[in-house]
C-alpha cells in the first residue's frame, strides 16, 4: 500500500514537470502581443520604449533561457511577477483563490450530498418517480448552460422574491472575516462570528446551486448506472439469500461496488470546478480564481497566464492523486 | 449458537415439501411456464437432486424456493411448505429472518458470488450476527471455524483476505461456509460445481456429502450432470420442460430409468468402461417452445418411444414401481425401457505407426509476458507450455487432457500456429512451422484447422452461415464461382446434419449445439488433414454434446481425419481418442493407448484425475490443494505438493519416459498409487 502511495507521487511530480514545459511552451506560442496589451498603440509605436519594456520583463530572451529562469523561480516557489497587477503571481494567487475553493468546495459537495442519493434511488426504484425525477434533474443540469441558469437564478431569488442576497461574498457593507485561511465559511467559524458565517452561507447559496448543476447530474448519471450494474451482481442475490436487510445489501453491498466510478467522476468534476467557475463568478462578482483568469488573458499577462494554468495542472495531478488512493481504499483488487 | 442437528430425523415432518409449483416469465409474448406444476418432498437429512438440460426450469425452481426471484419472474401458483411453515405466505420479514438462517443457498459462479471489496470473514460473519446467533466477537470465532471446516487453507489468513486473492474452489467452500453459517436445516446448491475442474469438484462434492453425514443437513442439489447428482443424493428429480418427469432414487435411474429422456440422458453421458469409439445415444430435436405448451406428452416430438396417445394426453407423474414415479404412457405400467442398442463401432484402422507424422511437436515451449502492473514493478511471466514433445499420426485422435491453467488450450494454438512458440519446433506435413510466415501459414492452413470451445464467439454474427462458410472457399480459391461455392456450402451443411436451407440464416438464429456443427462445417470446407478442436463439446449439454460428438465420429471414419482433441472430460476423450496425453503444468505427465492410461493409469496425477470423475460407486482419490501458480516453476516434479506418494528423489526433474510400448510416463515410482476398486453402492 504504502508502496503504492509513493510510486503515485512520483508519477505525479514527474507528470508536474512535464506540464511546466508544456505550458510554457504554449503560452510562449499563444498568439497576441503583450506590449501591445500593456502600453497601449501609442508607446507601443515607439521601438525604444518597446525594447526597454521587453528587457524589464525579459521578453527579448531566448525561449529556453526564460525557461530555466522561470523552473529556478519555480522551485523557490516564485512564479514570476504579473504584468498587469505588478505584484508576484503567487500573491494574486493566494489572494484570490480562497473565494475560488470556498465556492468550489460547497458545489462539490452539494453535488455529491444530492446526486449520489439520488442516483441510488433512481436505480433502487427503477422506472418509478424518483427515476423520473432523477432524469429530468440530470438532463436540466448537464445541458442548462451556466449563465442563463445564473440570470434565472438570480433574476428569481434575488431580484423577484428576494429571498437570496445579491452576488459578492459578502454584503457590501460587512467585513470580511480576519482570518488565517480567506475561506469565510472556516475564518468566520473560528473566529466564532456567527453573523459573517450566516451571511457567507447566504451568499454562496445560489453560485454554488448554479456552479454545481452540471455536476448533480453526471453524478447522478454516474451513480444511477453504476448501482443498476452493482445491483445485477451475483452477490446481491447471495446477500438477499443470507437474509440480509435490503438496506444492508444496497448500502453495504452494491453500493461500495459502485462508488468506484462514482469516485472518478466525482475527481474530476472537483477539479473541473475549481478550473472552470469563470461564467459563474462573473455573473455573482466571486472574486474568485476564475475572474483573476480572465483579466490575465484579457490583458495577455503572460506570467500569470502560465502560473494560474500550472496551478490548475498541478490541482489535477492532485486530484487525480486522490482518486488513485481511494481506487485502492474503495476496491482491494487495485491494491497490491 | 444453535447446537448441530442430529443425523437422525427427530421428526416426521419434513423439511421441504412442494406441491404443484407454479414459476411464470412475465414476457411480451405472454407467460413462460419454467416451472410448471413441480412437486417433491425432502425428509430431514435427506438429499434431492434435480437434473435437467438448460432450460428445464431446475435452476427457476431452486429460486422459487428462497423465494428469490425477481421480476419478470412470478411465482403464480403452488404450496412451499418448509417444517410445516407455508414460505409463500411469509411477509417479507418472515423472509428475510427464514433465509439464511433456516434455509441457505450456494450458487454456481464463486467468481462472482462474492462481494470482490469486502473481506472473507465479514462475508462469513455478517448473517450469523443479523439473524442475532451469536454477537460479532464468537461470530467471527465461529466463521475463521467453518473456513477450516470447509477446507480452506489457513483460515485465519484466508479471513482477512479478499475474495480475488482465492481460486474459483477456495471461493466455492467459503460460499459453503456462508451458506452453512447458521446451520439450516436445509440447503440448496445451483449447480456448485458447474465452473471447477474436476479434482477441485471432487473435494467439493465430498464436502457436501461429509456435511450432510455430520450435521443431518437436508440438501437440494441442482445439476445438469446425473453423475454429479449421483455422487451426493439418493433420490433424484428428473426435469423437462418446466415439469418433473421422473422422481426415483438415483441409483435406479441411473440403473434403469423409466422416463424416456431421463433414459436419454443416461445414456447420452460417455461412460469410462464403453468401448472406445463407441456411439453415444443422442435424440434430436429441441426442448418444446415454453409459450405454447403442448397438449399431449411434452417430450412426445422428441420420445424414440412415443405411442398415439402421447400427441393427445398429458401423462400425470405416476407410480411405476414402489418409491418411483414417471411421467409417460409407456411406462405406466411398471415395465422398463429397452437399452439403447449401440451401433457397431466401425472397424478403427490402426494408425499407420510406421509413417512419418502428420504433425509433430518437439520440445515445445510457450511463456507469455504479462504486462508490467506498474513502471516499477519486475514483468511477470505465465509459463504456459514447459517443453512438450508430442506427435500425432494420420487418422489417429489424440486427447490432451489436464486441469484449467495446464497448457493444453495453448498447446493447441501452438500447434496450430496461432501463437508462435518461445523454443521448440513444430513439424506438419515433414516441413518444419516453426517459425513460418503469414504468408507460409496461409497456404497451410487449409490443412491444419481448430474449432473452439465458444461457438458463440467464434462466428461473425453479422454474416450468414452461407457467407460464413463461403468465405473461406472463396479465399482459398476452392471454389471457381459463388455458384459452386454456394453448392459446396450446402453439402458441408449436409454432412454435419444441418438442412442446406440454413445458409442464408446468422449465426443467433441457431442452438449451440447446430452453431458448434457450423463451425465444424468451415473447419471441414478446405478439407483439412487435421483438426484441433479445443473443447469443443464443454459448453454444451449433455444430450447435444453426444449429437456432436456422433458427428466428429462418423466425420473422422468418412473423411479420414486426424483430430488433436482438447478437453478437461477424461470421459469424453475415452470416447473418442486412440491415444490421451495427461497434462499437468504445461508437460505432459502421461501419455499412451487411451483404453490404458484412462483404465490403468500410472501416474499419480492420472488416477486421481479418472478417480475424481463424477460416477456412482467411483472412490475418490482426494488431491489436496490445487495446481502451482504457472508464474513461477516448482523445482522437480509439479506435482510433487499434491502427489501422495511423493519422496525426496522427486525434487529432481522426472524425465517423460517409454515404459512399455506406446505408453509414456513421468514420473519416479511409476503405479506407486493404485485406483481404488469401485463400490458398489453409496453408503
Ligand atoms: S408419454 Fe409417450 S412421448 Fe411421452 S415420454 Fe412417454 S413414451 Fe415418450
Ligand atoms: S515424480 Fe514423485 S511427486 Fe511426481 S508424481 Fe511421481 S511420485 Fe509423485
Amino acid at each position: 500500500m504504502s508502496r503504492y502511495i509513493v510510486q503515485r507521487l512520483v508519477t505525479a511530480v514527474m507528470m508536474a514537470i512535464l506540464a511546466s514545459a508544456v505550458i510554457f511552451l504554449i503560452a510562449n506560442f499563444v498568439p497576441g502581443d503583450p506590449v501591445l496589451a500593456q502600453l497601449g498603440d501609442i508607446a507601443a509605436s515607439d521601438p525604444a520604449t518597446v525594447a526597454r519594456w521587453r528587457a524589464k520583463w525579459g521578453l527579448d530572451l531566448p525561449l529556453w533561457e526564460r525557461y530555466g529562469i522561470f523552473l529556478s523561480g519555480l522551485v523557490q516557489g516564485d512564479l514570476g511577477t504579473s504584468i498587469a497587477t505588478r505584484r508576484p503571481v503567487l500573491d494574486d494567487i493566494f489572494q484570490y483563490a480562497p473565494a475560488t475553493i470556498e465556492l468550489a468546495t460547497v458545489a462539490f459537495l452539494l453535488s455529491l450530498v444530492i446526486g449520489i442519493p439520488l442516483g441510488i434511488a433512481a436505480a433502487v426504484w427503477r422506472d418509478g418517480w424518483v427515476d423520473s425525477v432523477a432524469r429530468v434533474v440530470s438532463l436540466l443540469g448537464v445541458s442548462a448552460p451556466t449563465f442563463w441558469l445564473a440570470f434565472i437564478m438570480l433574476a428569481i431569488f434575488y431580484g423577484g422574491l428576494g429571498w437570496a442576497p445579491g452576488p459578492g461574498r459578502l454584503d457590501p457593507i460587512a467585513f470580511p472575516p480576519e482570518g488565517p485561511t480567506g475561506l469565510f465559511l472556516l475564518d468566520s467559524v473560528m473566529a466564532g462570528d456567527w453573523e459573517t458565517f450566516g451571511d457567507t452561507v447566504a451568499h454562496l447559496v445560489l453560485p454554488s446551486i448554479v456552479l454545481a448543476a452540471a455536476t448533480i447530474g453526471l453524478i447522478t448519471r454516474t451513480t444511477r448506472a453504476a448501482m443498476l450494474d452493482s445491483l445485477q451482481q451475483d452477490y446481491i442475490r447471495v446477500s438477499r439469500a443470507k437474509g440480509m436487510r435490503e438496506r444492508t445489501t444496497i448500502l453495504g453491498h452494491a453500493l461500495p461496488n459502485a462508488l468506484v466510478p462514482v469516485v472518478t467522476l466525482g475527481g474530476l468534476a472537483y477539479a473541473n470546478l475549481l478550473a472552470g467557475a469563470v461564467m459563474t463568478e462573473t455573473v455573482f462578482s466571486w472574486p474568485g480564481l476564475g475572474r483573476y483568469t480572465f483579466r490575465s488573458a484579457a490583458a495577455l499577462d503572460f506570467p500569470a497566464i502560465v502560473g494560474i494554468t500550472l496551478v490548475v495542472s498541478v490541482t489535477f495531478l492532485l486530484v487525480n492523486l486522490a482518486v488513485d488512493l481511494s481506487y485502492a481504499l474503495l476496491d482491494p483488487r487495485v491494491r497490491r | 449458537m444453535a447446537a448441530p442437528q442430529a443425523a437422525t430425523p427427530q421428526t416426521t415432518v419434513p423439511v421441504l415439501e412442494v406441491e404443484d409449483l407454479r414459476t411464470v416469465f412475465l414476457t411480451d409474448a405472454g407467460p413462460v411456464h419454467a416451472v410448471d406444476g413441480v412437486s417433491f418432498s425432502l425428509g430431514p437429512g435427506e438429499t434431492l437432486g434435480i437434473v435437467g438440460e438448460s432450460g428445464s426450469g431446475k435452476s427457476v425452481t431452486a429460486l422459487s424456493l428462497l423465494r428469490l426471484l425477481q421480476e419478470p419472474a412470478r411465482i403464480v401458483g403452488g404450496s412451499i411448505r418448509f417444517q410445516g411453515r407455508e414460505v409463500l405466505a411469509m411477509s417479507p420479514r418472515e423472509l428475510r429472518d427464514w433465509r439464511g438462517d433456516r434455509a441457505a443457498m450456494v450458487f454456481q459462479d464463486p467468481m462472482t458470488g462474492l462481494n470482490p471489496v469486502k473481506r472473507i470473514l465479514g462475508q462469513v460473519t455478517e448473517h450469523i450476527v443479523s439473524h442475532g446467533r451469536m454477537p460479532p466477537k464468537p461470530a467471527r470465532r465461529r466463521g475463521i471455524e467453518l473456513l477450516r471446516r470447509m477446507g480452506v487453507a489457513a483460515p485465519e489468513r484466508a479471513a482477512a483476505a479478499f475474495p480475488h486473492e482465492f481460486s474459483g474452489g477456495m471461493r466455492q467452500r467459503v460460499m459453503m461456509a456462508i451458506g452453512l453459517a447458521n446451520d439450516p436445516a436445509l440447503l440448496i446448491a445451483d449447480e456448485p460445481t458447474t465452473a471447477l475442474d474436476v479434482t477441485i469438484q471432487a473435494q467439493i462434492l465430498d464436502l457436501l456429502r461429509g456435511l450432510n453425514q455430520e450435521f443431518g443437513t437436508a440438501i437440494v442439489l441442482i445439476s445438469h450432470d446425473l453423475g454429479v447428482i449421483g455422487s451426493v443424493c439418493r433420490r433424484v428429480a428428473v426435469m423437462y420442460a418446466g415439469e418433473v418427469v421422473e422422481e426415483a432414487p438415483t441409483a435406479d435411474v441411473l440403473e434403469d430409468p423409466r422416463h424416456p429422456y431421463a433414459w436419454a440422458l443416461v445414456n447420452a453421458v460417455p461412460r469410462l468402461e464403453a468401448p472406445a469409439g463407441a456411439r453415444l445415444t443422442a435424440i434430436e430435436g429441441t426442448p418444446p417452445d415454453p409459450l405454447n405448451p403442448l397438449p399431449g406428452c411434452r417430450f412426445a416430438p422428441r420420445c424414440p418411444f412415443r405411442i398415439a396417445r402421447c400427441d393427445t394426453e398429458h401423462p400425470p407423474l405416476m407410480e411405476v414401481a414402489p418409491g418411483r414415479r414417471a411421467r409417460c404412457w409407456v411406462t405406466a405400467d411398471g415395465r422398463s425401457l429397452p437399452r439403447p442398442t449401440v451401433p457397431a463401432t466401425a472397424e478403427r484402422r490402426a494408425p499407420a505407426t510406421g509413417e512419418a507424422p502428420l504433425l509433430q511437436a518437439t520440445g515445445l515451449e510457450k511463456k507469455f509476458v504479462l504486462p508490467r502492473k506498474s513502471l516499477f514493478a519486475q514483468p511477470a511471466m505465465v509459463h504456459a507450455v514447459n517443453g512438450v514433445d508430442l506427435v500425432l499420426r494420420r487418422g489417429e485422435s489424440l486427447g490432451v487432457v489436464g486441469e484449467s491453467g495446464c497448457g493444453k488450450s495453448t498447446l493447441a494454438r501452438l500447434l496450430t500456429r496461432l501463437h508462435a512458440p518461445t523454443a521448440g519446433r513444430i513439424t506438419f506435413e515433414g516441413q518444419d512451422i516453426t517459425t513460418a510466415t503469414p504468408a507460409a501459414l496461409r497456404s497451410l492452413r487449409p490443412r491444419l484447422q481448430m474449432v473452439f470451445q465458444d461457438p458463440y464467439a467464434s462466428l461473425n454474427p453479422r454474416m450468414t452461415v452461407g457467407q460464413i462458410l463461403a468465405e473461406p472457399l472463396l479465399a482459398h480459391r476452392r471454389a471457381p464461382s459463388r455458384a459452386a461455392a454456394a453448392e459446396r456450402v450446402a453439402s458441408l451443411l449436409d454432412t454435419v446434419g444441418l438442412k442446406p436451407a440454413f445458409a442464408t440464416r446468422f449465426p443467433h438464429e441457431f442452438s449451440g449445439g447446430q452453431r458448434q456443427r457450423i463451425s465444424i462445417a468451415r473447419a471441414l470446407a478446405l478439407e483439412p488433414a487435421v483438426v484441433v478442436a479445443d473443447e469443443p463439446v464443454s459448453a454444451l449439454d449433455v444430450n447435444v454434446q453426444a449429437q456432436v460428438l456422433n458427428l466428429m465420429l462418423s466425420l473422422r471414419e468418412r473423411l479420414g481425419l486426424s483430430y488433436l482433441f482438447i478437453a478437461h472430460d477424461l470421459a469424453v476423450v475415452r470416447a473418442f481418442c486412440d491415444r490421451v496425453a495427461v497434462m499437468y503444468l504445461g508437460r505432459i505427465v502421461e501419455e499412451g493407448p487411451a483404453d490404458e492410461v484412462i483404465t490403468r493409469p500410472l501416474h499419480p496425477y492420472t488416477v486421481a484425475l479418472t478417480s475424481a470423475i463424477p460416477e456412482p460407486g467411483r472412490q475418490r482419490v482426494l488431491l489436496g490443494g490445487e495446481p502451482p501458480s504457472t508464474l513461477r516453476l516448482p523445482q522437480g516434479c509439479a506435482f510433487r505438493a499434491r502427489c501422495p506418494v511423493a519422496q525426496d528423489v522427486c525434487a529432481t526433474l522426472p524425465p517423460l519416459a517409454e515404459v512399455a510400448p506406446g505408453h509414456r510416463l513421468a514420473c519416479h515410482f511409476p503405479g506407486a498409487l493404485a485406483p481404488l476398486p469401485r463400490q458398489e453402492r453409496l453408503p
